[in-house]
């Protein structure tokens, strides 16, 4: 049957294609599908009984606000009333330029840190208490430093994101092996050189490893820095409205959004680290 | 002893003929390790003249400063006392004059087997043309017999394989001092003779200086014109230097129906099983 191309059997071809597809990936399709159902089924079970006040998933359909906004995910009417698309959007925007600051910041030190062993030790303490300051702590210093909203909004981002880069680059950098580095020294090759054929893809495992810590981070921080930041647009402060408003469902829906957009972020970070790393190297 | 006079009494080896006197020397060096317990000393009084085109062999138990002292003559490592000269000038830094192969054969995993061995060509030779320096690698690569591997990177080639790259990379810089550290110490026996026999083989149209580290009497005694074996540590030094006296081009047949081969052998078995045996109470 697989070494028959004739077209009379193009159709049971496909046939058997599925059935192979299925029997390989049936488990890992239906299996995750069951999982979200029974965790729907539940939450939806809590709210009807009232044990808890939060609406139940089916609200987002019912509720007739949240149904427009689901539905309709493009309109725009101006200022901040505009549809969850959009209001993803701004913040992914924001997001977007704050981790591009992050990455070039936080390779470049790394760079810099891990090839110098008196500045490693020099800033080190820095870097590893500046780490663990929340994203949240960041967002009053910002607009104070900054005053403005929006640059403010993009320098937590940038401070969040940037330090697993760092420290990952930092640590690549040194753990590149001796014996590499003993080839360097014996064929007396160029710092360029150096640079571009052992340092670069030496570390870059460990740079990716930062870039995908930092894009979960980043997007966390940008709901946060949004929520406190108020007459922006953009799905955090978006859920904070709501809130005030009281359009629980509505917050349901924009978390849903969130937790979509986070798993694509990481998913897309994972393609891009399996496309530029060799093999030997993942 | 009876029997080393009896070496020294037979007619010069025709590859001493062509040899300079004073090529590389090894004058009164001792080197010493700093430790948390005091001062460590690795090597006591080593002296050794070693001429040019000569093949020579170091055999000691691990810990006798095998590599210590090599890596005096490639230049990682500086004597404490005394002194190692090439040419009349005193050895300070790596250079591609004293090329190494290393243990862990230390070929770039993100460059194919050509790449890894251009890379030496082009940071020895950056002023050649493209088209030279690729000749040279494409030459190098087929002299171990991988020319149809070229395109393979490091973790597709078996460990001979590898070797072998390495051994082109090492070669194609036209060193004066070809520096192996072990090189076939983690091959099987059959991959292992065929690359003593082809390095005998591109020694002999090469002949540069070789300084090669085993623990493999038989592969000693095939390779070398003088085997050297170390004492053991602390404080280690040359506790006897072995005439092999064999004529070349070699064969592993003829050499070894040669009643005076077991008698080297038994020679140099006694020296590292019997008068410095390791004890491993250590």
């Amino acid at each position: 049957m697989v070494a028959n191309p004739g077209t009379r059997s193009t159709g049971s071809n496909v046939a058997g294609f599925a059935r192979t597809f299925w029997k390989k990936q049936g488990q890992n399709i239906m299996l995750p599908l069951i999982g979200v159902f029974v965790f729907l089924l539940i939450w939806q079970l809590l709210s009807s009984t009232g044990i808890t006040r939060l609406p139940g998933p089916i609200s987002l359909v019912t509720e007739q606000r949240t149904r427009e906004l689901l539905l309709y995910p493009f309109y725009d009417l101006g200022g901040l009333d505009k549809g969850l698309f959009w209001q993803t959007m701004y913040s992914l925007a924001r997001v977007a330029k704050g981790y591009t600051a992050a990455a070039v910041v936080g390779i470049g030190l790394g760079i810099l840190v891990g090839t110098n062993q008196t500045i490693n030790k020099a800033v080190d303490p820095i870097f590893q208490f500046l780490r663990m300051i929340a994203p949240l702590a960041w967002v009053p210093i910002s607009l104070i430093a900054l005053q403005n909203v929006q640059q403010a909004a993009v320098f937590v981002i940038f401070i969040t994101a940037v330090w697993p880069i760092l420290i990952n680059t930092t640590v690549g950098v040194q753990q590149i092996p001796q014996d590499y580095k003993n080839v360097a020294r014996v064929l007396q090759i160029s710092p360029r050189k150096y640079f571009f054929k052992v340092l670069i893809p030496s570390a870059l495992p460990y740079i990716f490893t930062g870039l995908r810590i930092a894009i979960g981070l980043a997007w966390l921080a940008i709901i946060a820095a949004e929520i406190v930041m108020s007459g922006v647009i953009g799905i955090g402060f978006f859920i904070w409205n709501a809130y005030q408003n009281n359009y629980v469902s509505e917050v349901i829906l924009a978390v849903f959004y969130i937790g979509a957009v986070g798993l694509l972020l990481d998913r897309a970070m994972a393609y891009l680290q399996q496309l530029i790393l060799p093999e030997e190297q993942r | 002893m009876e029997m080393l006079k009896q070496v020294e009494t037979r007619p010069l080896a025709t590859s001493q003929q062509r040899q300079s006197q004073s090529f590389l020397e090894i004058a009164n060096v001792s080197k010493v390790y700093p430790t948390a317990k005091g001062f460590y000393p690795v090597l006591q009084d080593v002296n050794l003249s070693v001429k040019e085109g000569e093949f020579i062999c170091l055999i000691g138990h691990s810990g006798c400063g095998k590599t210590t002292l090599l890596n005096m003559v490639s230049g990682f490592n500086q004597p404490t006392e005394g002194t190692v000269q090439l040419r009349g000038k005193p050895i300070t830094n790596p250079g591609p004059d004293r090329m190494v192969v290393f243990q862990g054969y230390a070929l770039l995993p993100w460059l194919t087997a050509f790449e890894n061995v251009y890379l030496a060509v082009d940071s020895v030779h950056p002023k050649k043309l493209e088209a030279e320096k690729r000749a040279i690698v494409r030459e190098h690569l087929a002299m171990v017999g991988l020319a149809d591997a070229s395109d393979k990177k490091p973790p597709q080639l078996s460990g001979g394989m590898k070797q072998r790259v390495a051994i082109a990379r090492a070669l194609s810089i036209r060193p004066k001092v070809l520096i192996l550290d072990e090189p076939f110490g983690a091959l099987d026996a059959i991959t292992k003779e065929e690359l003593q026999e082809e390095l005998l083989k591109i020694w002999n149209d090469h002949r540069c200086t070789v300084l090669m580290i085993t623990h493999d009497i038989d592969e000693a005694l095939f390779l070398a014109d003088r085997l050297v074996m170390m004492t053991n540590g602390p404080a280690a030094t040359i506790g006897e230097v072995m005439e092999i006296p064999f004529p070349r081009p070699r064969d592993r047949t003829q050499i070894m129906e040669d009643p005076e081969y077991y008698d080297l052998r038994n020679h140099a078995l006694d020296f590292l099983y019997r008068r410095f045996a390791h004890d491993d109470t250590e």
